[in-house]
């Protein structure tokens, strides 16, 4: 597939009377991308979604979907489908007719309604339940219909609101795995909302992070992971511990040396250029530092000796707060041997030696 | 008989009335039952038999009842013109009276469930407010708006125009009608389109269908049971009605309520054979009208 731009998203405002929703977001979908965008909720992300559906028109800015601008043209002239959170099926029609009706507003000959009907309700297996009404139906086949009905006009995009978050969490799952190979499948660009970072985590080829109205960063799921570039991303998406402090040194291949606010000296990597004594945050993440039983040897970055405070078993992992400085500091230990001796694991009171990579840590400048 | 020996242990006191309804359950139902009945006969069913009875009765000299079998009152009504025209007249007025209430009601509706919550109660209470004053006083003040020296005709003068004609007339009668029913109208529907799920809409609208299309295929008939129980609250009334059609119509044609009121009270002497004749057949051709009108508008879920 060629890639091509499917939506072109430049310096886009929208205003709602004094609030600023969706403040000069610009982004470019990819043709054939599962594109999520993430954010807490009222960051302006479902807005956005809306701009390109055509529900809102920007305050300012430009919105084109594969090259033309689609600024004021309503949503019904728009190649361009949305998965409602609430799923919005007609509640009087049957299945069929709900996904027909897409088909019948372009008056798309009887014949060929029912051909592609038939296989788009074939696509999620739902074949049997043509006849029946939205409401005979369950949560997960809804959102199916859902799909279905605005996968059966073979959308330029299509569009997905929290299509999952009505679903409880093993459903949700599974409708994760579903969608994904489904969009493989049809190839159509989709552009997913959500506010559940595993969701954007596991789906997307790209996932733009928003808060407040603005796009903080646009990357790849690992790029947003491992590589954060600001305070809020690196909160927002996983966990992390953050230590603030000045830049000491900077050393070679981007490993920055800080002193923390409370006196330790702590290296990690920088991928943004930051000068000598300005104020930064590092980052590292809870299953990227190590505790030792015996002293790392010598030269070992980020070594400290430190006192386990806390223990709680999850099953696939423990997690352990030791004390580093003046803070606890959250690492997890993945329970990779099978046993029930005590001693395999960390209690509470022991001492034990914190350590990590400075290539693991990420120093942050906003 | 172990259930009784048990039954009487546990209420030792049980009276003799209370252990025949225990075991007699057709008592039991009747009991139950006999307060709703016994309304229903006597309200409604008694005076509907009475009604039908006079119906086929003659009407002797002075207004005195002839228990006589006839079919002479439902041939009056039939055949005569006043009569005939009656029927038609009002039933005209009370179509005309819901299209317009119809088409003036679903948009005002519409406003008023899509404004803000704290306009939404304002505006129903505005809606609601003529209520609280007599109706015949709301009629007067529409004879003073529309007479020749009423507000309308005084507007007119003053732009150096004619007077016209607004009252007494027909026209002056269906504006009395809308004005009066319309409550009634936006009401239902009101409850409907609050009951309505808006992202439909925007779902139709997504789908390729322009705001007329989706409006006709997603949002009328899913608030069509607010419609139809607005369009019979407001059509009944007003084929029945009397005293609008006295009042703006100047009492120069006659509606059926008119004929109604006339014949069991003000005719000389009095005809209340021919009255209940003509209440009868009021009441089938409404039921049959209201029945075809649900039929054709609410679609039966299965």
């Amino acid at each position: 597939m060629k890639q091509g731009i499917a939506v072109d998203l430049r310096n886009v405002v929208k205003r709602f009377a004094n609030v600023c929703a969706v403040d000069h977001v610009s982004m470019q979908i990819r043709d054939g991308e599962f594109f999520s965008v993430l954010g807490p909720s009222g960051c302006g992300k479902t807005t956005t979604l809306r701009m390109i559906a055509g529900f809102e028109f920007p305050t300012s800015g430009e919105i084109l979907l594969h090259g033309k601008s689609v600024g004021t043209t309503p949503p019904f002239r728009r190649n361009v489908n949305t998965v409602f959170q609430s799923y919005a099926l007609f509640p009087h029609m049957t299945v069929a007719e709900n996904v027909a009706f897409g088909l019948r507003m372009k008056k798309v000959p009887q014949a060929e309604i029912a051909r592609r009907v038939t296989e788009a309700l074939d696509m999620v297996r739902l074949s049997d339940f043509a006849a029946r009404r939205p409401r005979q139906l369950s949560g997960g086949q809804q959102q199916r219909v859902a799909l279905a009905r605005a996968l059966v006009n073979q959308p330029e995009v299509l569009l997905l609101d929290e299509p999952l978050s009505a679903l409880d969490l093993k459903l949700r799952k599974e409708m994760q795995l579903e969608l994904k190979s489904l969009q493989e499948r049809v190839g159509i660009t989709f552009i997913y909302v959500t506010h559940d970072q595993e969701e954007a985590l596991t789906m997307s080829d790209r996932i733009a992070v928003m808060s407040a109205g603005k796009v903080l960063q646009i990357g790849t799921p690992t790029e947003i992971y491992e590589r954060p570039v600001c305070r809020f991303v690196a909160d927002f998406i996983g966990e992390t511990n953050f230590i603030e402090g000045k830049v000491e040194a900077l050393e070679r291949g981007g490993i920055v040396s800080i002193l923390s606010d409370d006196g330790l000296t702590l290296r990690g990597q920088t991928i943004r250029p930051v000068e000598s004594g300005a104020h930064v945050t590092l980052s590292i993440r809870p299953e990227k530092a190590f505790l030792s039983v015996q002293e790392p040897p010598p030269g070992t970055p980020n070594c400290y000796q430190v006192r386990v405070e806390r223990v709680a078993y999850i099953g696939s992992d423990t997690r352990i707060d030791v004390r580093l400085g003046s803070r606890l500091f959250d690492l997890w230990e993945q329970n990779s041997r099978s046993t029930l001796d005590r001693d395999a694991y960390w209690q509470p009171g022991e001492t034990g030696y914190l350590w990590w990579p400075a290539e693991n840590a990420i120093i942050l400048t906003e | 008989m172990a259930a009784d020996t048990l039954a009487s242990d546990s209420q030792p006191r049980e009276g003799r009335i209370a252990a025949i309804l225990r075991r007699n359950e057709r008592l039991q139902l009747g009991l139950l039952l006999f307060p709703g009945l016994f309304w229903l006969v006597t309200f409604f069913a008694l005076p509907l038999v009475i009604v039908v009875f006079y119906s086929f009765a003659v009407n002797g000299p002075g207004g005195r009842i002839e228990w006589t079998f006839t079919l002479e009152n439902y041939r009056i009504l039939f055949t005569e013109s006043l009569y005939v025209n009656a029927y038609w007249r009002s039933i005209w007025a009370g179509i005309w009276t819901t299209l317009i209430c119809l088409l003036l009601g679903y948009p005002l509706a519409y406003y008023i469930v899509r404004s803000p919550p704290h306009w939404r109660t304002v505006l129903l209470f505005l809606v609601l407010i003529p209520f609280w004053t007599n109706f015949l006083v709301r009629t007067y003040a529409w004879m003073l708006i529309l007479s020749n020296n009423g507000i309308i005709n005084s507007a007119i003068q003053s732009l150096g125009l004619p007077r016209v004609a607004l009252y007494p007339s027909e026209g002056a009668v269906l504006v009395g009608l809308v004005y009066g029913s319309l409550p009634f109208m936006v009401l239902p529907i009101y409850a409907s389109l609050s009951r309505f799920d808006f992202t439909l809409m925007e779902a139709a609208a997504d789908l390729g269908a322009s705001q007329v299309r989706a409006f006709l295929k997603v949002m009328l008939p899913l608030t069509m049971p607010g419609v139809a129980a607005g369009s019979v609250l407001v059509f009944i009334p007003t084929v029945g009605q009397f005293v609008v059609s006295d009042l703006l119509g100047g009492a120069k044609v006659d509606y059926l309520g008119n004929l109604l009121q006339r014949l069991f009270t003000r005719s000389n002497p009095p005809n209340w054979p021919l009255g209940s004749a003509m209440a009868i057949v009021f009441m089938v051709v409404l039921t049959i009208a209201i029945v075809i009108y649900f039929r054709a508008t609410i679609e039966e879920d299965r």
